[in-house]
């Protein structure tokens, strides 16, 4: 299904190539309801009894975060290419092209501008469901080609990662692309354009390493798993149970590695409100004022 | 401080040592077949080293009695003066930093410092930096661009610590914090991959104008073992995973994620260290050398120019 599609389309629905929960009805892996399917696409992929967040397909995401019809499609025009011939127990070849042909893109991650309440910005969406939303080097060319972009545009950039890190079957191909998402973001920096990271659940490893940390703003959604190692590294390595909540939003954000923990419903306005007041700059004419007021 | 796949190599050594002791103790001659056994000797290095596997190689990365960062700290530098500590959590000893000279040229020089035995592999965590560690290389990166001192770094890390502590601190934030502080600076930097490059930990002090690795180290997105525990889902495959990968230095050449392979004596640095720190003493002089005549716009320009080249991937005429 092409976003273009979807964007015909009023109501957000199931389409083929995301993996949001199947059939009619189904049981919160949360508080274990019995959620109406339809109900819990129409609030957001938020479950209506708990407030539960599952993850989003990117449609719905761009949906959410983008004022109506506003969407153009930037990414795209680029694929993997195995570098490596990388084979373990099925060639990753092999495993790109049913992603590919599964998805209907051709990475895990889609890029573009649009319209947030009036505010020009850019975006990047990791998917999550094309394998793992792992970062590989079409996902970090297609970052950083979107950020420059941004700036040559003069648009804020917003960066909603879902990913497994960094992709290692384009081994230290992949290690690279956290530099060079780095570096990219050197041209928003010197226009002082807004960088607002968003982070779901779950975002790890090089990926979290990378650009989605050195946003200006870094907001994540309720209970998302965000980490540089993963709880079953960590516990291998200390060999005791982890804390409960630990490395969830909530307890980075009392940590201090997060501006806010916000819900699904609140992130399109709170944007607004962080790009407005971002670009706040003093106006010339209160200079003036004030000049002639100590005059 | 033999591998498995050394052993044909250890059994020619030692009949040679034999051998020797044997004409001694006698008396007699056989400095023809001693002669004779030492060029075969020589052609099976040879031989054993061109064919050595990329799990080979990775076992030569970590072999025990490798040198370590701070042996290419006292051997290849002089003056140096060690400066502890982040200013904010603590110090960490698996990042060793401080002033040191390189020839003529004072440098600021930060070395991995993995252990050479037990106590000083649990001193220094085994080379895995806590986030205090990537905080101290940010500090060495500020007084490096006060002072208008060249950055040299020497990697040798399994990757950042996977801790409880490490991620309460803000591991991945702390880690691109530093891939970003790096990128900005405004003097040379040339990192050298000694022996393991483990992934962000490794990257972390690796965002250089110039990168270079030793021909027996590794620098890989992910450790073999963890690798193959994920994608075989069996930890033992970790050969195969070394294969599939190409993280030894002629590999990483050829993806150019580095631009330069430095040469090892035969059978690896630590068959001969000095001439090991002699061969990286005259790289790294001429490489800084090459990196001193850029300006600061130049150098700033060049290392991002480089990391924003870095992937492969193919354009496509349609979007999707
Ligand atoms: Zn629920």
């Amino acid at each position: 299904m092409t976003l273009e599609r979807w964007f015909r389309r009023k109501k957000p629905t199931k389409g083929d190539d995301d993996s949001s929960p199947v059939g009619l009805w189904l049981k919160c892996e949360s508080c274990n309801a019995q959620i109406y399917r339809k109900d819990l696409v129409a609030n957001l992929y938020v479950c209506p009894e708990c407030q539960h967040h599952y993850q989003m397909p990117v449609d719905a995401r761009l949906e959410l975060l983008l004022d109506e019809g506003s969407f153009e499609q930037w990414s795209g025009h680029i694929q993997a290419t195995d570098p490596l011939e990388f084979v373990d127990q099925e060639a990753y070849a092999d495993k790109l092209k049913a992603a590919q042909e599964k998805h209907h893109r051709k990475d895990a991650i889609v890029t573009g501008s649009g319209l947030l309440n009036g505010l020009p910005v850019a975006l990047s969406v990791m998917d999550f469901f094309f394998l793992g939303g792992s970062m590989g080097s079409v996902v970090g060319e297609e970052i950083a080609r979107a950020v420059e972009r941004a700036a040559d545009e003069d648009r804020a950039f917003i960066a909603v990662t879902a990913s497994g890190g960094a992709r290692m079957q384009e081994g230290a191909l992949s290690l690279m692309q956290m530099a060079k998402t780095t570096v990219a973001l050197e041209r928003l920096a010197e226009k002082h354009l807004p960088f607002i990271s968003l982070l779901t659940d779950p975002t790890t490893g090089g990926t979290t390493a990378s650009f989605a940390t050195l946003g200006d703003i870094i907001i994540a959604e309720p209970k998302a798993l965000i980490c540089f190692a993963g709880p079953r590294v960590i516990q291998q390595t200390i060999k005791q149970e982890l804390p409960e909540g630990f490395q969830r939003s909530e307890f980075l954000l009392e940590k201090g590695m997060l501006d806010d923990v916000l819900e699904r419903s609140k992130l399109k306005d709170k944007f607004a409100a962080y790009i407005r007041l971002l670009s706040g700059k003093v106006p010339q004419v209160t200079l003036e004022a004030e000049h002639v007021a100590t005059l | 401080m033999s591998l498995p796949f050394e052993k044909p190599i250890d059994d020619l050594e030692a009949k040679i040592t034999d051998m020797r002791s044997y004409a001694e103790e006698q008396g007699i001659d056989l400095s023809e077949e001693i002669g004779l056994l030492e060029r075969r000797l020589e052609q099976l290095k040879r031989d054993t080293f061109a064919n050595i596997t990329r799990w080979q190689r990775v076992q030569v990365a970590r072999i025990a009695g490798r040198p370590t960062g701070l042996d290419y700290v006292a051997n290849v530098f002089t003056d140096f003066e060690e400066l502890h500590g982040d200013r904010t959590l603590g110090d960490d000893p698996a990042l060793v930093t401080g002033l040191a000279r390189l020839g003529e040229q004072t440098v600021i020089v930060m070395a991995q410092q993995k252990g050479r035995d037990t106590k000083e592999n649990i001193l220094r965590n085994f080379g895995m930096m806590h986030p205090s560690g990537y905080r101290k290389a940010m500090r060495m990166f500020d007084l490096a661009d006060k002072f208008r001192l060249p950055i040299i770094a020497m990697v040798d890390t399994p990757g950042a610590y996977p801790g409880l502590s490490a991620e309460e601190q803000g591991q991945a934030w702390v880690i691109s914090e530093c891939i970003q502080r790096m990128s900005r600076l405004k003097v040379p930097a040339i990192s050298l991959v000694i022996g393991e490059g483990g992934s962000g930990g490794a990257l972390a002090i690796a965002v250089a104008n110039r990168v270079l690795i030793l021909e027996n180290a590794i620098y890989s997105v992910i450790s073999p073992e963890s690798c193959a525990a994920i994608r075989w889902r069996d930890s033992s495959e970790a050969p195969q995973a070394a294969e599939a990968l190409k993280l030894t230095a002629y590999d990483l050449l050829d993806l150019n994620v580095v631009d330069r392979v430095i040469d090892e004596p035969l059978g690896g640095a630590h068959k001969e260290v000095d001439a090991t720190m002699a061969i990286v003493k005259s790289v790294l002089l001429q490489e800084l050398g090459d990196l001193l005549k850029l300006d600061e716009v130049s150098l700033l320009e060049q290392r991002r120019a480089r990391f924003r080249a870095l992937g492969r991937f193919e354009e496509v005429l349609e979007a999707a």
